[in-house]
């Protein structure tokens, strides 16, 4: 087994290779294998892992790369993530993704989608809409085509043909990579200073740029690990973060909210990676019908989704119940109008149910986190007080 | 040799002529003392008949929504980008156009408090303007553009084309008005540049099984397709006398204004009476006035007056900025710019691209307007419509107002720029604001933008006259 320290270390540099050096080397082994870049926040890379591709989260620069042009193609007002993309996508990055995918969660993520077409970008550039219509039989049968749409750009090019048995076999695997993040989580619930954050972060983005055996291989290790003590417990209040579903906040800012004195015990950080919750049935003859129903009836809440019915401030009370939270810290990033719209009516449930909440916005390359170390630590001090 | 006597028919046209210049120079004397009221309060300053017909419809249709409840009229609030109105209205339910409101709050100069109070509630600054307006608005009240309050919703239609904030937005209205049922229709986006036939049978069937269902629950009445088909045709003919106006900017020089004056074109059926024979009255009195001053050889009414000189012809991306809409357009009415199209002008349809509402088919017709909607074309579509409109109007150059609120038209609107210099090779620019903040408005930096933007095409101009 690879000592902890080293499979964060490893998981780290994979999360923020931007050049995603390792899903190239991956790619260069077999002709016939595919990259296909994908936007937050959730897409089923059960169907690319049985297309014989790769698919690898593309979730913007961060603070890690210097923005020369993207800049030059947004607005100010508009989110920061895109503009790292396209910055991406100019400087050759990218070069090598046989494709890409951009699914249905903002009007700034569907419009990249024409910006990477315009530009020529990859071979297939597909805006993956999500059916906001949760009946399976339209819904469902509408998110199969979309499937299948993305099933066809990748045949066309590797002419691997996604069989049932495959698709069921990337489906197991997935499974079991869902399972076992759940589990580390489950894990931080009792004993989060076993692993921060920044580490858990680490440990859930390097999979989405590395194939999903490697993954669940490293996983496993990490849940072993976690069996042992490591660290010490300190007086720290629990907190769960909401908002950061896209545009992921810099890792200073993580660590930051775990200086002030908070666990953090759930966040929406890497949301895709945990979007579909427990199995997606693989004893079926009709996997993508599989599919189409987990992503029905099985995802998690985001501000990506048509709620009604099943509101999210109220699953966001359950969600902290659940994890035994003591506070919520909502935090989005700026310009995100799905996050920010939210933010009022999911706030008012926390009051409702008694939660205590701050909030703050942030862009990927903030580089000042001293004001809300100064918040997330007063939050943590009144919450302690009144406890 | 004498001057040779005129036919008669020729004789009445020229005395209909003078009748119409007359009340045109009329016009123009009181035109010197009106303001531009609100939009859907009876348009430009010179009151047209078209004008004046716009007024009455809307002054009957508030009427009616604040007589709603006593009328046992049913009330459904829903969005003007892919709206379902003659679906609505065979149903005999009133259509309420959230946007609408938050236009007309901005031109009443009632948005900023509105937003102001929607921002006290936790809004961030940073999103779209016409959901803190709408937001706003209900918390004072929900008063109509008419001063009369707006009824509650007894259905939320969602039928988000073009834009995810919609969805956004009826989330909150739904926690809001709870208990009032939501009809979700969700609009494919055209992704891959075209509407295939599995995008419409997707829409078909939720508007068979998620839509109508609800609109028979709330309004107790069963579907009547024929009556819907019947209504379609009135959508059609409408559409057909639309694309009349707004091509006759083709003409040099326009009898048009497409954009600023557009808003108050498109008003009709871009709302509550698309399907109706009063839209078809209204687009046929809009369209014989055009026809008149293409005969006259007159250009724009303005709310300034009759632009006389048509220096520059412009194609416009963006919606328009409503708290500053007429000190906006007379920066360009000064210069002597018009805009001969505009994108905005297509949110409710781009009916010029052909699309017209078929009684053959009328879910399925439906389902297509909704997806041809103008936000719902990818970019490269959008790009391709504009660089179309720059040639078939024989534009001068290509202006973009962002706006703040709506990332749905303005993410991607700087590549669009690009692409449209680097094709048509005309001049581009490019000015910020937004729709309903006036803290997103400023004057000064506009004008001065927008008048280097003009000395930019003035060079030109003298360039390509000197053969250069
Ligand atoms: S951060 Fe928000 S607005 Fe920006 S791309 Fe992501 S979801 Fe869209
Ligand atoms: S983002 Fe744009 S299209 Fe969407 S609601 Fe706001 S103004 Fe309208």
């Amino acid at each position: 087994m690879e000592p902890l320290n080293r499979i964060i270390e490893k998981s780290k540099h994979l999360s923020f290779d931007l050049n995603y050096t390792y899903s190239k080397q991956w790619k260069s082994a077999d002709t016939s294998r595919i990259l296909v870049g994908y936007l937050p926040i959730y897409f089923p890379r059960e169907i690319v892992h049985a297309a014989n591709g790769l698919a690898v989260g593309i979730f913007g620069v961060g603070d890690r790369k210097q923005i020369i042009r993207g800049d030059a193609y947004y607005q100010s007002y508009i989110c920061h993530l895109p503009r790292g993309v396209i910055e991406m996508a100019l400087d050759g990055s990218l070069d090598k993704f046989d494709g890409f995918v951009f699914p249905a969660i903002c009007d700034c993520i569907r419009n990249l989608s024409g910006m990477f077409k315009l530009e020529q970008k990859g071979k297939f550039q597909r805006y993956f809409d999500y059916p906001q219509n949760f009946d399976l039989s339209i819904g469902g049968e509408f998110y199969i085509q979309e499937m299948k749409h993305i099933i066809g750009d990748m045949s066309g090019i590797n002419r691997v043909q996604v069989t049932d048995e495959n698709l069921i076999r990337s489906i197991r695997l997935f499974n079991i990579n869902r399972r076992f993040i759940e589990e580390i989580y489950n894990i931080r619930q009792e004993y989060p200073w076993r692993l921060s954050a920044v580490e858990t972060y680490y440990i859930l983005r390097a999979g989405t740029s590395l194939p999903v055996e490697e993954h669940n291989e490293i996983l496993k290790q990490v849940i072993d690990h976690l069996q042992n003590e490591r660290g010490e417990p300190m007086d720290n209040i629990r907190i769960v973060v909401t908002g950061s579903f896209c545009e992921q906040p810099p890792i200073g800012l993580i660590k930051s909210i775990e200086m002030a004195g908070c666990y953090i015990v759930d966040d929406d950080f890497m949301l895709g990676s945990r979007l579909i919750q427990g199995n997606i049935n693989s004893d079926t003859g009709n996997p993508l019908s599989a599919l189409a129903d987990a992503y029905i009836n099985q995802s998690a809440f985001s501000s990506c989704y048509y709620d009604v019915g099943n509101p999210k401030g109220k699953r966001l009370v359950e969600l902290v119940k659940k994890r035994n939270a003591d506070g919520v810290i909502f935090s989005a990033a700026s310009f995100c109008d799905p996050a920010l719209l939210d933010r009022p009516q999911m706030q008012k449930e926390c009051d409702i149910a008694g939660i205590p909440h701050i909030n703050f916005q942030f862009h990927e390359n903030t580089g000042q986190f001293k004001v809300i170390k100064e918040q997330a630590g007063t939050f943590s001090d009144s919450i302690k007080l009144w406890a | 040799m004498g001057v040779k006597p005129t036919q008669p028919s020729q004789r009445e046209g020229l005395k209909q002529m003078q009748v119409y210049k007359n009340k045109m120079d009329q016009q123009k004397i009181q035109n010197k003392k009106t303001s531009l009221p609100p939009l859907g309060g009876g348009g430009t300053a010179i009151k047209e008949n078209s004008m004046i017909l716009q007024k009455d419809m809307l002054a009957k249709q508030f009427n009616e929504l604040s007589r709603a409840k006593e009328l046992g009229k049913k009330v459904v609030y829903t969005f003007v980008p892919g709206n379902l109105t003659e679906l609505i209205l065979s149903f005999d339910l009133l259509p309420v156009y959230p946007e609408i409101n938050a236009l007309q709050s901005g031109m009443r100069k009632k948005s900023a408090a509105y937003i102001r109070d929607a921002e006290k509630t936790g809004h961030s600054e940073d999103v779209c303007t016409y959901v803190k307006c709408d937001i706003g608005m209900m918390l004072n009240g929900n008063i109509g553009p008419t001063g009369e309050k707006l009824p509650d919703p007894d259905l939320l239609l969602l039928s988000y084309t073009g834009c995810f904030t919609f969805l956004k937005w009826f989330e909150n209205l739904e926690r809001l008005y709870p208990g009032v049922p939501v009809a979700m229709l969700h609009t494919p986006y055209q992704e891959d540049g075209k509407i295939t036939d599995e995008m419409v049978q997707y829409m078909v069937r939720q508007l068979e099984t998620e839509v109508i269902p609800k609109m028979e629950m709330v309004s107790g009445k069963k579907f009547d397709k024929s009556r819907l088909s019947e209504m379609m045709k009135n959508s059609a003919k409408a559409e057909d006398l639309l694309v009349k106006v707004l091509e006759s900017a083709k003409r040099k020089p326009t009898p048009i204004d497409a954009y600023f004056a557009g808003v108050y074109y498109i008003g009709p059926i871009f709302t509550a009476f698309r399907g109706t024979e009063a839209a078809v009255d209204y687009y046929t009195e809009l369209w014989n006035e055009v026809q008149e001053r293409i005969n006259l050889g007159l250009g724009p009414v303005t709310p300034e007056g009759e632009l006389n000189e048509e220096k520059y012809r412009l194609v416009v991306e963006g919606p328009p900025n409503w708290t500053h809409f007429r000190e906006f357009w007379k920066i360009f009415y000064d210069i002597g710019a018009v805009i001969v199209a505009s994108t905005y002008t297509k949110v409710g349809g781009v009916y010029d691209l052909g699309f017209r509402h078929n009684p053959s088919g009328p879910l399925e017709s439906l389902s297509e307007y909704c997806m041809g909607c103008y936000t719902n074309l990818n970019l490269p579509q959008r790009v391709s419509l504009i660089e179309k409109y720059v040639k078939d109007y024989s534009a001068d150059g290509f202006l973009i107002n962002s706006v703040k609120s709506c990332n749905s038209f303005s993410a991607g609107q700087l590549m669009i720029m690009r692409q449209i210099e680097q094709r048509t090779g005309i001049p581009v620019g490019f000015i910020e604001s937004d729709l309903v903040d006036p803290r997103y408005f400023s004057y000064a930096n506009i004008k001065n933008r927008l008048e280097s933007y003009f000395q930019m095409l003035e060079q030109r101009k003298i360039i390509m006259t000197q053969g250069v």
